[in-house]
This record gives structure tokens, sequence and C-alpha cells, in this order.
């Protein structure tokens, strides 16, 4: 059995239906973010890990105990909050000593581990400080310290970087991840950044309205998403309506142009409208190359982000945006051109969702 | 522009007075015991009096145990509604404000009949029970006070979260009860505390009803019998009640440097 069994947890507020049919098996050691939207249940979820509320139906485990109606102060978890949630009468050495003072911890066995732990945020210089003398980043390494100092069985991490200015959230991303691996801490992070869930992550939960979109490591999410809500909420994406010529083929016409993808139909009869999705980056200008897939169509619009001109062309009923380098020796298209593009039948995803709208 | 200084300074001239002149008064008249000459014979005869010192140190350890019993009270009570039961907080602020609407001898008359020595519960039956009677009555009439100070301290911090952390890291109700939450809102507390002092010491309706030796029917007692006495001894609450109000002042600006929430 996993460390972690998050089992057909269900949480209901009134009418209001948050989480529902939770299924998550954690590794020892393991990190696995939560990923989804604002207001998606995501904060919920692990607040009933941490034992911060209780489950409506379900059971949670941790190291093979039921801990589904365990206080939160017998489940060993260390939390990170958002809002760093430092205890503004300690010291940053008597934050980052609370937890095993209150374990009733030996003197002599605190001091050492407290160093031991500013050590390992390399903040040692910054021991007799107040958290009010500290700055955001700072305050949250200190944070983390607290959480890990009197070695819980998971970390638990909600959106602990959304505070933080962007130079100091990459750092102190990586910070975490070097951290959690070196100590080998099974841990749950949530956040709505997919950035932030794509680099850090063994595996990704994509959350929408209270259930489970897709789980998966980083790099199938980004390139397989199963559904047009992971597609689109991971990186921006085409999506088209494309009706169904030969699904044995993986024929499919997309506005009367032909297009074949490698990808399964899944039993999709003939004549049948699917949605399929291509990301901006898998799209070039220019002819198909061999055994590719190849489509003309107008360019509707130009748009310079930089070093990125992203291009919009209209085949039809659908448009596609498609990104291309900005070079000062090539001048980019016009309006109104018409153009071709190429992409692979790999890059040519069949997402799971039917309606097409 | 120079007639749009004139008011408020003139509003501000005539509060002044309204309050120092008949203190000044009084402490001139309290000076005036020797004929003749200025002295601090009155002072002089109210501090040799064993009974002035008395009834202070009674009124002072009641104070003191009032404050106890008030804050063991009211922290908790405040930390509990904020955290679990916010939509209960107008009722108890309501309730809390009580005290200040009923009558102090009206509480006193309840108790009275409540607890005399014929009741289920005769709390005026002997000295120590009835001083602790007057300790929860006084904790009663402090109480719009040391609710409205800790509550506001409690505002300042991010109790929730603060909760949960302390939770997480395995601590227990009391230890984030008195680890966590009271250290942080000491200077609330410390507000609440002295002016439930001035409130106990100058306290008379209660304690003279229920026959306690305070420090309110004493002055009462001195008033009604000698002529310069009361006047030092009105000198002497005003200074010892400013002087709290002096405390409130110095630890409320010194400890918030260390007490104030992270931003
Ligand atoms: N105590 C509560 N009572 C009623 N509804 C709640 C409660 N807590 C959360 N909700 C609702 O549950 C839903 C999920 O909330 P949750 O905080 O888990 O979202 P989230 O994914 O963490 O969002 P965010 O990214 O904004 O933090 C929201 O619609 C929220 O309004
Ligand atoms: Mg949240």
């Amino acid at each position: 059995m996993a460390f972690l069994d998050i089992s057909s947890v269900r949480k209901v507020y009134g009418q209001n239906v948050v989480v529902q049919d939770f299924n998550l098996a954690v590794e020892r050691g393991e990190f696995v973010s939560f990923l989804g939207p604002s207001g998606c249940g995501k904060t919920t979820t692990l607040r009933m890990v941490a034992g911060f509320e209780q489950p409506t139906a379900g059971t949670i485990r941790i190291g093979g105990k039921d801990v589904t109606y365990l206080p939160p102060n017998q489940r060993n978890i260390g939390m990170v909050f958002q809002a760093y949630a430092l205890f503004p009468n300690m010291t940053v050495a008597d934050n980052i000593g609370f937890g095993l003072k209150v374990a009733k911890k030996p003197a002599a066995e605190i001091g050492p581990r407290v160093k031991e732990m500013l050590e390992l945020i390399k903040l040692p210089h910054l021991a007799d400080r107040y958290p009010y003398q500290l700055s955001g980043g700072q305050q949250q390494r200190v944070a983390l310290a607290r959480a890990i100092a009197n070695k819980p069985q998971v970390l638990l991490l909600d959106e602990p970087l959304s505070a933080l200015d962007a130079k100091i959230r990459v750092s102190l991303r990586e910070e975490i991840r070097t951290l959690q691996k070196a100590l080998g801490i099974t841990t749950i992070f949530v956040t709505h950044d997919q950035e932030e869930a794509l680099s850090m992550s063994d595996r990704i939960v994509v959350m929408s309205e209270g259930r489970m979109e897709q789980v998966g490591d980083p790099f199938d999410i980004y390139n397989y998403p199963k559904t047009r809500f992971v597609a689109g909420f991971v990186g921006t994406l085409n999506t088209l309506k494309a009706r169904v010529l030969d699904p044995g083929a993986g024929k499919l016409s997309i506005d009367g142009q032909e297009a074949v993808t490698s990808r399964p139909l899944n039993g999709s009869p003939a004549d049948s409208i699917r949605t399929v999705a291509l990301r901006p980056e898998a799209v070039a200008l220019g002819e198909r190359v061999n055994g590719g897939n190849g489509l003309s169509g107008t360019i509707e619009e130009v748009g310079f982000l930089g070093s990125v001109v992203r291009i919009k062309v209209r085949l039809g009923e659908n448009a596609i945006s498609l990104d291309t380098f900005n070079s000062s020796s090539v001048t980019p298209p016009k309006r109104g051109d018409t153009v071709s593009i190429a992409f692979t039948r790999d890059d040519l995803l069949v997402l799971e969702d039917n309606d097409a709208h | 522009m120079k007639s749009e200084r004139f008011g408020p300074w003139l509003a501000m001239v005539l509060g002044t007075l309204y309050f120092v002149v008949p203190l000044i008064a009084t402490f001139e008249f309290s000076l005036r015991k020797r004929r003749g000459v200025y002295s601090f014979d009155a002072y002089a005869s109210v501090f040799s009096d064993s009974r002035f010192i008395e009834s202070f140190g009674y009124s002072t350890f009641i104070a003191l145990l009032t404050i106890v019993v008030g804050v063991l009270l009211v922290v908790p009570t405040a930390y509990v509604i904020r955290l679990r039961m916010p939509r209960m907080r107008p009722i108890v602020e309501f309730i809390t404000l009580l005290p200040l609407v009923i009558p102090a001898i009206v509480i006193v008359f309840g108790y009275l009949r409540l607890y005399n020595s014929s009741s289920f519960l005769p709390l005026t039956g002997t000295a120590r029970s009835t001083d602790l009677l007057l300790v929860f009555a006084y904790v009663v009439l402090a109480m719009p006070y040391m609710y409205r100070a800790v509550d506001t301290g409690l505002r300042a911090i991010d109790v929730k979260t603060l909760t949960e952390a302390a939770e997480s890291l395995g601590a227990s109700w009391w230890t984030i009860l008195f680890k966590v939450i009271l250290p942080n809102v000491r200077v609330a507390v410390l507000s609440g505390a002295f002016l439930t002092f001035a409130i106990v010491i100058g306290e008379f309706t209660i304690a003279s009803l229920l026959n306690r030796p305070a420090f309110g029917p004493y002055l009462q007692l001195v008033g009604a019998n000698s002529a310069y006495e009361p006047s030092a001894l009105a000198v002497i609450a005003f200074v010892v009640t400013w002087a709290c109000m002096g405390l409130i002042q110095l630890f409320g600006s010194g400890i918030r440097g260390s007490s104030a929430a992270p931003r």
C-alpha cells in the first residue's frame, strides 16, 4: 500500500460538493502537486490530509494507519501556509524549535536540530531575529524549516510561494525541491501556477470543480493532456473541431482538409465530431514534412511577444495560433496572406471530451 | 485662516479647564489642613491611618485576583469565538456590554438574593466566600473593557492560521492558548488589566453592600467624617488611576514592536 492513501474522499459544505471521487496513492518520498484554478478544492483536500477538515466520506491513511478522523496535532504532519504563519512572539530559532519543544524533546537535542535546520535553509545568522524583521522569502524558509524540524511523515504546502515576488519564487521553488529530495519527505504541494507544478513535481494532480481531471508526471500532463480542461490549463492550446474520416487510420477532416493523428480515436465512428488539440509551439509555418500534416489557411492576426511572434491562421470554422521566432532577417507574414502550416501526427492530440464547443 | 484655528483652540482650552480647574482646586484645598500655610498634613494623616493602608491593600489584592480571573475567562472566550464561532460575536459582544447598562446596585442586589446564606450557594456566608463573590462581581464590571481590549488584540494577529500552524506542529489547545495566543495579545491584556485595576480600586457600591473593607467604602467613610483628608484621598486616587493609564500607554508603545503581526 502506498505511504499516503486518499481513497474515495468526498467533501460537502451544505449543498455544495467541494471535493468528490478523490483517489490518490502517494509513495514514500514522492512530491505530488495539486494544480487547478481557484475554488477547485485543492486547499480543502490538503486540509483534509492535515486534519483541519474531515471528509464527508472516504478514508485517508498515512503509513498504513487510518487518520481520517485523527486531530491534526496527532498526525505528525508539517504544514506551510501561504501567509507564513510564523509565531510573532518567538524568534526564528524558537519558531523552528516549537514542534520539538511541544514533542518534549530534550533541550540537548532541540538546539542542534534547530541549528541544522537553519543551515539547511541557509539562514544561520538570523536565529535570534523576530519574524517581523525578516523578508517574505526568509519568513517562508523559516516556516519550511519549522514544518520539517520534527521529521513529519508528510509535508503539506498550500501555495507557499504565491505571496512572494517572481524572482524569489523561482529560487525558493528550487530550494524546496532540493530539500525535499535530500530529506526524502513525502510532500503535497498546492498551487494554481502550472509552471510551478511542472517544474517541481514527481506527479501532478490536475483538479477542476472538485474532481481529479488527470494524474500524471509533468511530461505526460503537458504532452498528453487527456481533457480539454487539462490541455487548456497547462499551457495555451488550440482546440479544433474535427470530423472523423477513418477511425482506424486516425484520419480526420479539419474544415475540409485532411489530417492524420497517431493518437487513438477510442472507437469514435466515422463522421462523428471530436475535439483535437495543437500546441502553438508544435505548429510551424511551411510545407508538410514527409509523413506529417499540412494545412493551409489565411493569416488573421500577427502579434509580437518579443522574441516570439504569435500568428493566428484561419482555416474556416477553426483557427490555429502558432509561434515562430522573431528574426530580423526574415520578414514576418502579413495579415491576409495565405500560408501553409505543418505539424506532426504525434502533435495532433485527441481530447477525451466529445462536446465540441 | 486665523479664525479657523481659533475655534479648535478655544474648544481645547475650555475642555482642559473643565478637567483641570476642579483638580487644582481639590489639590489646593487638600494642602490647607494647617491654618495659613500650604502643607501636606492631610496626606500625612491619610498615610498614617492604618485603615487606608489596609483598605488599599485589600482592594489591590482583589483587583489582582479580578485581573487573573478576568484574563482566564475572557482570553479563551474571545479566542474561541473568533476561531470557531464568528457568528456568535455580536451576541457575545452585547453580553459583555451589559454591565455598562445594568447598574452595579442591581447586580449586587441580584447577588444578595441568589447567594445569601440561606440559598443553594451561600457565597455570602463567610468573609472569604464573599471576597470571591466580590471578585466575580468585579470581573463582570470590568468585562466590557477586558473583552474589547482582548478582542482588538486578537484582531491584530491571524488567529486561525497561527492556531493551525501550532496544531500541525503537535500543540495541544492548552499550549496554543498559553504559548501562542496569550503572548501575542499581551499588550491588549495589559491594557485591559490596568483598566480593571482602576475600576476595582475606586468601586464603592458592591464592596459597600457586600460589606467588604475595600478602598471605595473607606473613601466614603473618610469623606463623611473629615474635611481635608477626602481631598487628599481624591488626589491620591486620581494619581493611581492616571498611573495606570500611563502604564497602558507605556506598554502599548513599548512592546508593540516585538508583538506586531507579520505582514
Ligand atoms: N468552510 C467552508 N464552507 C463552505 N464552503 C467552503 C468552505 N471552504 C471552502 N469552501 C468552498 O469550497 C470550494 C473549494 O475551496 P478551496 O479553498 O479548496 O479552493 P482552492 O482550490 O484552494 O482555491 P484557491 O486557489 O482560491 O485557494 C470553494 O468553492 C469554496 O467556496
Ligand atoms: Mg486554496
